[in-house]
């Protein structure tokens, strides 16, 4: 499935869709994929803050535990409560069901190194082959 | 995202291209997902792991073994020797019965465990050895017999020349008995015959390592994959679906079968791992038997034990410290989600003393600990 083009991505295979100064993050089609069945989520709270780069979360799938990278500063202002309690919504539904958390951005130039979805199509094709 | 931690699978030396079984086409073209494992490029899965295992729960599966191994013992002292290199009491078969049993070393480790088969016609066995370990039990079985010069037997790897396919789940035998004119009911649990499938002959067995009915076939290498495309036609109806390596180790999980590597390794005893049914120290003098005996009255410092996570959490996966009272007590061995059962359940080894069903056991999952408790094995038993 191609990348939604309204949405930003990282190379550790999030995406980001920026409202306002809140972004929404998930993980991509490419990366449940990857990952197979998700039976676990591991998120912060409201309140919490996330560091660029650094993990912010565990997604836990049959096979193996990853983390979820933060693609920027902020401070968590909701986290996903349905997908918490379903994961599988990770696998059925990862752009639209299974957002995972909500951050207000502490310095949104930091959206300005993201890829957009062509970029990231091409990425993961590369890294697929 | 990254990777915590690899999917259980032992990985190859970067300079040794993993090998590929006579089904890797037929893989690729189901879409499968491939991946090193023992030396060998295999399908982890499919459609997807829960939905394999489900399949093979309520319907049947089809697995490509062919990275197995298999050796061929025969010559008058085939059973002799049999007796001296393995645990169980190979005497006990009758032609085409098949028998769970051990690799002993001489200090009463494990170097892996096998499967034995009598041939139905009586002329010798056949050991079915795991990938991993092929290469170090071939060259262990070698250094046996030549060590014995006083036995005539001869050893050979057939690894090359057999074929594995397995069928497995509840319609295994419908859709088996579609291609053969052999009265599959009339074999009873780990025992098999030789004859045609799928116009194809071959011995056959109802064995397997999912806890379900079924059947590992052996046909000769060059029509495996005749035989493979039989049985998915035949099972097309019944709802048959290729199973990778990712669901078979949840199916063995739930049926407490051991894993080479996880429950079982040359540095723990039997009895410990649970196996020690499977270790006849009457049946004569045996490689590591002194050992084994002294293991035994002594008792094992370890057990292996199963638990489950009540309520959702982080699945346990092997390696994870296991705690009682915030104190070190063993180490998981095996764990996952059941799909059968929908919650987190696991195998450890941990010290005797903190052992018992019922009995509270701490998974530290990421340096946290996680409530579980232990329960009566297996986790899935079939209904009869």
């Amino acid at each position: 499935m191609a990348a939604p083009t309204d949405l930003r991505y990282t190379k550790t295979h999030e995406w980001v869709r920026l409202d306002g100064d809140t972004a929404t993050i998930g993980i991509t089609d490419v990366a449940q994929t990857e990952l197979g069945d998700i039976t676990y989520l591991e998120l912060p709270e409201s309140g919490d803050e996330v560091s660029r780069t650094k993990p912010f979360g565990i997604v836990e799938s049959v096979k193996a535990a990853s983390d979820i990278y933060a693609p920027f500063d902020g401070e968590v202002v909701e986290r996903n409560g349905d997908v918490v309690d379903t994961p599988e919504l990770v696998n059925s539904s990862p752009y639209e069901a299974a957002w995972l958390i909500k951050v207000r951005l502490a310095d949104p130039s930091q959206l300005d190194e993201l890829m957009d979805s062509d970029a990231y199509d091409a990425f993961a094709d590369a890294a697929a082959h | 995202m990254t990777h915590h931690d690899e999917p259980t699978v032992a990985t190859v030396s970067p300079d040794e291209a993993p090998r590929r079984t006579a089904l890797h086409d037929r893989h690729v073209a189901l879409g499968a997902r491939m991946v090193p494992f023992a030396g060998w490029e295999m399908p982890i899965q499919y459609t997807g792991i829960l939905a394999e295992h489900r399949a093979v729960r309520s319907g049947a599966g089809l697995f490509d073994l062919g990275h197995m191994g298999q050796v061929d013992v025969r010559g008058p002292d085939a059973l002799a020797y049999l007796q001296h290199v393995t645990t169980n009491d190979v005497s006990k078969l009758g032609p085409g019965a098949a028998q769970y049993g051990l690799l002993p070393n001489a200090e009463g480790g494990v170097i892996d465990d096998i499967i034995t088969y009598r041939r139905p016609d009586a002329a010798g066995y056949m050991v079915v050895i795991n990938a991993a370990n092929a290469a170090k039990d071939v060259a262990w079985l070698r250094r046996a017999r030549d060590e014995r010069t006083d036995l005539d037997v001869e050893v050979t790897d057939m690894s090359d020349t057999v074929g594995m396919i397995a069928i497995q789940g509840p319609h295994a035998e419908t859709i088996t008995q579609g291609l053969t004119d052999v009265p599959l009911g009339d074999i009873p649990g780990f025992h098999g015959v030789d004859g045609e499938v799928a116009g194809i002959p071959m011995f056959f067995a109802r064995t397997g390592y999912t806890g379900e009915d079924g059947f590992e076939f052996y046909p000769p290498q060059e029509r495996t994959a005749e035989l493979w495309d039989a049985l998915m036609a035949a099972g097309a109806a019944h709802g048959i679906g290729p199973i990778g390596l990712g669901a078979r180790d949840t199916l063995r999980l739930e049926a407490r079968m051991p894993l080479y590597g996880n429950e079982l390794a040359d540095d723990i005893d039997p009895y410990e791992a649970g196996v020690g049914w499977a270790v006849k120290l009457d049946k004569g003098a045996f490689i590591g038997r002194d050992a084994l005996a002294r293991i035994k009255e002594r008792g094992a410092t370890r057990r292996t034990i199963g638990f489950r996570i009540e309520g959702r959490s982080a699945p346990p996966r092997g390696h994870y410290p296991l705690a009682v009272d915030g104190v070190e007590v063993g180490h998981v061995t095996s764990g996952a989600f059941s799909p059968t059962l929908g919650e987190n359940i696991g195998l450890g080894l941990v010290e005797r003393s903190v052992a018992g069903v019922g009995k509270p056991i701490d998974v530290i999952i990421r340096g946290k600990p996680v409530r579980a408790v232990q329960v009566a094995l297996p986790f899935y038993r079939r209904q009869p």
